[in-house]
């Protein structure tokens, strides 16, 4: 069986070999590192931020950050409008941020296969109308049909993330569907099938298992975007809803302050920078890894 | 190849009739009615509110409602605005330049930039020169540009003074509007500084709608370049002792550039997408911000109409690219 | 940052001088595009501001900074004995402004005031539906269609309107942007030439300033209209700068890229009010925002009961939460800018153990109740969630359970109105006309009920009192009758009266002449600029 996966270029035997390509690029560690930091510091954000991410302190309005004049180390990154402590909401917003991304790429990646399958299982004209409706979303700029979806479904969090998921779908079906028309028609499937396996055993493990590869590559990008779509749908206001610690609500929230007060502006966006960059850097290490082509190159 | 033309083609219309319930849906799906909205805190009495919707078309079956909206497309009438009933088609004709002049000097810039760094970082493989260019593109391709905009306009507008904030020409310079495109016409009226001005207010724009582009061309083109230069028609080349730059000038850039030029084709969508944060962190009036305005102002024909836009826009410039690849590349026609 | 705004300022004027030579040029900040040039299709001040205030005049028109009626078309009027006579004297040789796209061969007529009503109402005329989905929405909304009989031209400058019945705030409703005068001779030329939509793209009517350019969501400029009946302007071209976000507007005027904005963020006025070149002006808004109970559901059919939460709700620390100090707490429904606000009226004090006994007393134990907040900002209440969950930990405090709920906007407009509507409702209410009839008869008269009288609330003192207003032309009269009016609602309690937003417009030292309007709108008339 080892034999058939090498030749049929899908994922590595073992933990060892995957961790040995992907150890072999630097960023992608460096990004795991970061990542590993983030995801820590979210579930543990009740203890490791110093305040409440929605206590308003109001004898510190707009404090800079501690280096700046001004500024207090009780409050690390400063203070926004009303008082609440920067850097306790960043800690409390990169567990919206991660839900957000896990949220997404769960929904995304769970239909979007399953419907990916289907239509690259059957062809025919249940393959026709799939594709159809996965070039009907295509034919939207992302952007702009989460932001009508949402506006229609009402702003917040839930309806930013079912918007999101939505327009990522048709990446993740037309990804499955082509892995699984390349193997449909190999020895291996055709084997089974002549020894009588069913259509769902076939599909969910035979196809499958052999097409995940990419799956987890596009996972990965997709999930660097979703926090960054819904960043830009809370910095538009259709997203989370303040008081949320959400990202990009809070800057969104800070805008007006861009002439007064930096901070507000500033670490927000480098928070989300920071995060998406950590995740990219890893599917770079993942392609990497997974992607015998580019392996041995 | 004109079977492969009308083949396109052919897809192209069960998506557009899509496209089209997709935009006509958004509007029924919607709590409340648009003709609530028109009066606002002031109550409507019944009566007149059954007037308006009447007026409006809104009180027929659906389906027949879906049906007079597909034959007023057919004949170019995307509809009016609730808000201020203007024709939509005229208002995007109106404002679609400004998005056009950005997102031209946000892909010139993305190109002129991205392909000689992908060129370098693939010739340098390996050095702190490619690690460098290829730790800048995936912050680039990172970058949350709503932040990036905001950045820069603390520092170059803010702190350093040297770019103003946000529209497209400074209000001292007034000239008639020939071809929508504020660099041109700035040259056409005459005007003295008037171009300077024009540019000073496109440079923070261009950047912040060039930089996920410009990562995506610069990886994209360090790829297709590392791919083409261990080919071996470009080995021949490099031992028949062409000088480099030939070698990576001529041969391979030229076989590189194939995949790069679809992934620039590509970039519509995504631009289009960028043009909407762009254009409402720098005020560019054009029709982003005119869809998260519309969107803002619950303005839902201009956004169904808007919506059936830019759809049809970015189904025609796929088109092309697919067409132009397929003249290009004639294996894939079939 | 304040070197920088220096700096902005020096490279702003550096840019200025280089340009082309300027005429004195007024420019102004607004906050949002127009919705078109046609003030009798549309409601947003901004296009009222942008068409009515500049393009055109009414017969009547408000004095400057106050809601007093003061001719303006109309040099003249008489009322009949019974009220329902309005002879309007014209005011002779007012011009029609002259345009690179047309040039008036006469004066204002009585044809052109005629013409400019009935556009609005009579289904027969051809201007009617002349743009897709026409409404003529304030028309409407101010009930003019149900009062009005006829409109009579008497000779070339009169003008008689009969009505169906005695209506003392007609004279404030013809003092409205909507009712603008637009030229009848434009408008059958536009029709003979089959280009009636231009109307609304290239507006042509008497007022002070004549349109010259629109860029859609950059800028409208204008020119001093030299024929103007009031005199020429001082400034020779006035230039809306459309910039939608209120921190750049506020950075343009601080450079010196504007002379005047609109509606600053609360968060900038502090700085605005410090910089040396500028002068703030402040005035409280012509608005109430309030919160309704459900006056026919129990318990809050109860006067004690509605008094009680009234008492319970610190509304100073909303209007801190909220406006950050620009609003001042409201007592009264109706705004003290007002004429017969009646300030004689004592409010219910913050006092939250006096407010527990009272519910007690009333029998009304472990009550749970909703709060409706609207979702989106408006002026008179910035932002309705916030001002509920401070309702809601007040309440809390008296023992009284309540869940916050919203609903999308038009949802939350319909809904509110219905009369078995669960909850109190956050809602308010710009006036339109500076008629106290306005808002007391229109928000709280037995005929709002079910519509826009959002309590429920049918009080027959009440609403006699405010009938019989509404049919008094004395001025002196009606200022009685209202200031009773207050007297009543105070003690009946229906709203609890939540905040007056505060409208603050800064400006640089450098313009004079510029008045705030109590209506909130934004009037260029009379305004210059020191050199």
């Amino acid at each position: 069986m080892a034999v058939a996966e090498i030749k049929t270029a899908t994922p590595p035997t073992g933990l060892s070999e995957f961790w040995f390509y992907f150890s072999r690029n630097k960023g992608a560690v460096i990004g795991l590192v970061l990542f590993v930091v983030i995801l820590f510091v979210a579930i543990f954000a009740g203890f490791v931020a110093p305040h409440s991410p929605s206590i308003q302190n109001r004898e510190v309005l707009l404090l800079p950050p501690v280096w700046a004049e001004g500024g207090r180390w009780s409050y690390f990154l400063g203070t926004d409008p009303v008082g609440r402590d920067i850097l306790s909401r960043l800690i409390y917003g990169a567990r919206f941020s991660l839900f957000i991304g896990l949220v997404v790429v769960s929904i995304s990646v769970v239909s979007g296969v399953l419907v990916g399958l289907i239509a690259g299982y059957f062809r025919g004209r249940v393959d026709m109308i799939i594709m159809r409706v996965m070039d009907i979303i295509l034919a939207f700029p992302s952007l702009l049909l989460a932001l009508v979806l949402v506006a229609v479904l009402g702003p917040g969090l839930l309806n930013a993330m079912i918007a999101i998921s939505l327009v990522n779908l048709p990446h993740f079906v037309r990804l499955t569907r082509a892995a699984v028309m390349a193997e449909r028609s190999k020895d291996y499937v055709v084997a089974s099938k002549v020894a009588g396996a069913g259509t769902l055993r076939l599909m969910f493990l035979t196809i499958l298992p052999n097409c995940l590869a990419p799956l987890i590559v596009q996972a990965t990008l997709a999930f660097s975007a979703a926090i960054l779509d819904a960043a830009a749908l809370g910095f538009l206001g259709m997203g989370a809803q303040p008081p949320t610690p959400e990202w990009g609500t809070m800057l969104a929230e800070a805008r007006e302050f861009i002439q007064r007060a930096w901070w507000v502006v500033t670490f927000p966006g480098l928070a989300i920078l920071v995060t998406v960059l950590a995740i990219n850097l890893m599917g770079d290490g993942l392609r990497d890894a997974l992607d015998p082509k580019l392996k041995r190159s | 190849m004109l079977r492969f033309i009308l083949g396109r083609l052919a897809v192209l219309i069960p998506t557009f009739i899509g496209v089209s319930i997709i935009a006509f849906s958004f509007i029924r799906l919607l709590p409340g009615d648009p003709v609530m909205l028109m009066s606002g805190e002031r109550v409507m009495s019944p009566e007149r509110h059954a007037q308006l919707m009447a007026d409006l078309g809104l009180d027929r079956p659906v389906y027949i409602q879906y049906f007079d909206y597909l034959v007023n497309l057919l004949q170019g009438d995307f509809g009016s605005s609730i808000v201020t009933k203007r024709a939509v088609l005229g208002d995007f004709l109106q404002l679609f330049p400004a998005t056009l002049e950005l997102s031209l000097c946000a892909i010139l810039l993305a190109i002129f930039l991205g392909v000689p760094a992908g060129v370098l970082a693939a010739v340098k493989r390996g050095t702190w020169l490619d690690q460098t260019i290829m730790g800048s593109a995936l912050v680039g391709y990172s970058m949350p540009i709503f932040w990036w905009g905001l950045l820069l306009i603390i520092f170059f507008s803010g702190y350093l003074g040297w770019t103003p904030v946000s529209g497209r020409i400074s209000l001292m310079y007034f000239f008639p509007q020939v071809t929508g495109f504020m660099l041109i016409d700035s040259l056409i009226s005459g005007q003295a500084g008037a171009f300077k001005s024009a540019v000073s207010y496109l440079i923070l724009p261009t950047i912040v709608l060039a930089t996920i582009p410009l990562a995506v061309i610069a990886r994209q083109t360090r790829s297709a370049m590392l791919e083409v230069l261990g080919e071996d028609y470009v080995r021949t080349a490099r031992s028949k002792g062409l000088s480099p730059f030939r070698v990576i000038g001529v041969h391979a850039l030229r076989n590189a550039l194939i995949p790069v030029v679809t992934t620039i084709g590509l970039q519509v969508g995504v631009l289009l997408a960028g043009a909407i944060l762009t254009e409402t962190i720098f005020s560019w009036p054009g029709i982003g911000k005119w869809m998260v305005d519309s969107v803002f102002k619950r303005d839902y024909a201009v956004v169904q109409g808007g919506l059936m836009l830019i759809a049809a826009m970015i189904m025609v410039v796929n088109l092309t690219v697919d067409l132009l690849y397929g003249l290009i590349n004639p294996r894939i026609r079939h | 940052m304040k070197k920088l705004s220096t700096l902005l300022a020096a490279t702003a004027l550096v840019g200025m001088m280089a340009g082309t030579a300027w005429s004195k040029t007024f420019v102004y900040c607004s906050e949002a595009s127009p919705e078109g040039f046609d003030p009798g299709l549309y409601t947003g001040g901004q296009t009222f501001d942008a068409a009515a205030h500049t393009v055109y005049n009414r017969l009547v028109e408000f004095k400057r900074g106050t809601t007093e009626i003061e001719p303006a078309l109309a040099e003249s009027w008489e009322i009949s004995a019974d009220g329902k006579e309005y002879t309007f004297k014209l005011r002779p040789g007012v011009k029609f402004q002259t345009t690179e796209y047309f040039t008036p061969t006469r004066e204002l007529n009585a044809d052109d005031v005629i013409f400019s009503f009935e556009r609005q109402y009579k289904t027969d005329n051809a201007w009617n539906k002349y743009v897709p989905g026409a409404s003529w929405e304030y028309f409407s909304g101010m009930g003019l269609p149900d009062v009005l009989d006829k409109i009579e031209k008497v000779d070339d400058l009169t003008v008689k309107i009969t009505l169906k019945r005695p209506e003392a705030p007609l004279l404030a409703n013809l003092g409205m942007p909507f009712i603008s005068i637009v030229s009848k001779e434009y408008a059958d030329k536009l029709a003979a030439d089959g280009k009636m939509e231009l109307m609304n793209q290239q507006p042509l009517g008497t007022g002070p300033f004549t349109f010259v350019a629109y860029q859609p969501d950059a800028a409208i400029r204008y020119k001093a209209n030299p024929d103007y009946w009031g005199g020429k302007q001082k400034i020779d071209d006035l230039v809306f700068a459309i910039t939608t976000d209120a921190a750049v507007r506020a950075q343009k005027l601080k450079a010196g890229e504007c002379h005047l904005m609109s509606y600053p963020n609360a968060a900038d006025v502090a700085e605005l009010k410090a910089d040396p070149n500028l002068n703030v002006s402040e005035q409280a808004g012509l608005n109430v925002a309030y919160l309704a109970y459900n006056t026919l559901v129990a318990p809050f059919d109860k006067v004690e009961v509605r008094k009680a939460l009234n008492m319970a709700i610190n509304r100073q620390a909303i209007v801190d939460a909220v406006f950050q100090g620009a609003a001042t707490v409201a007592k009264n429904p109706i705004p003290p800018t007002m004429w017969s606000y009646n300030d004689a009226v004592e409010d219910d004090k913050y006092d939250p153990e006096a407010a527990k006994k009272m519910l007690e007393e009333a029998g009304v134990k472990d009550l749970k109740m909703k709060i409706w907040a609207m979702p989106v900002a408006r002026p008179y209440m910035l932002n309705a969630r916030r001002a509920a969950e401070l309702m809601q930990a007040d309440l809390a405090k008296i023992g009284v359970t309540v869940e916050i709920v919203s609903y999308e906007w038009a949802e939350y407009l319909k809904l509110s109105s219905a009369k078995d509507r669960d909850g109190a409702a956050i809602l308010g209410w710009t006036g339109d006309n500076g008629d106290p009839d306005n808002f007391l008869d229109t928000l709280l008269g037995c005929d709002a009920v079910g519509g826009n009288n959002r309590a429920q609330w049918c009080n027959k003192e009440f609403d006699d009192l405010v009938t019989k207003a509404k049919e008094t032309s004395d001025i002196a009269e009606r200022t009685k009758l209202y200031e009773q009016a207050q007297v009543v609602f105070k003690k009946e309690a229906p709203w609890n009266t939540l905040d007056h937003s505060l409208a603050v417009v800064p400006m640089s030292k450098k313009v004079s002449g510029f008045v705030q309007s109590p209506l909130g709108d934004f009037v260029f008339e009379g305004v210059d600029i020191a050199e």
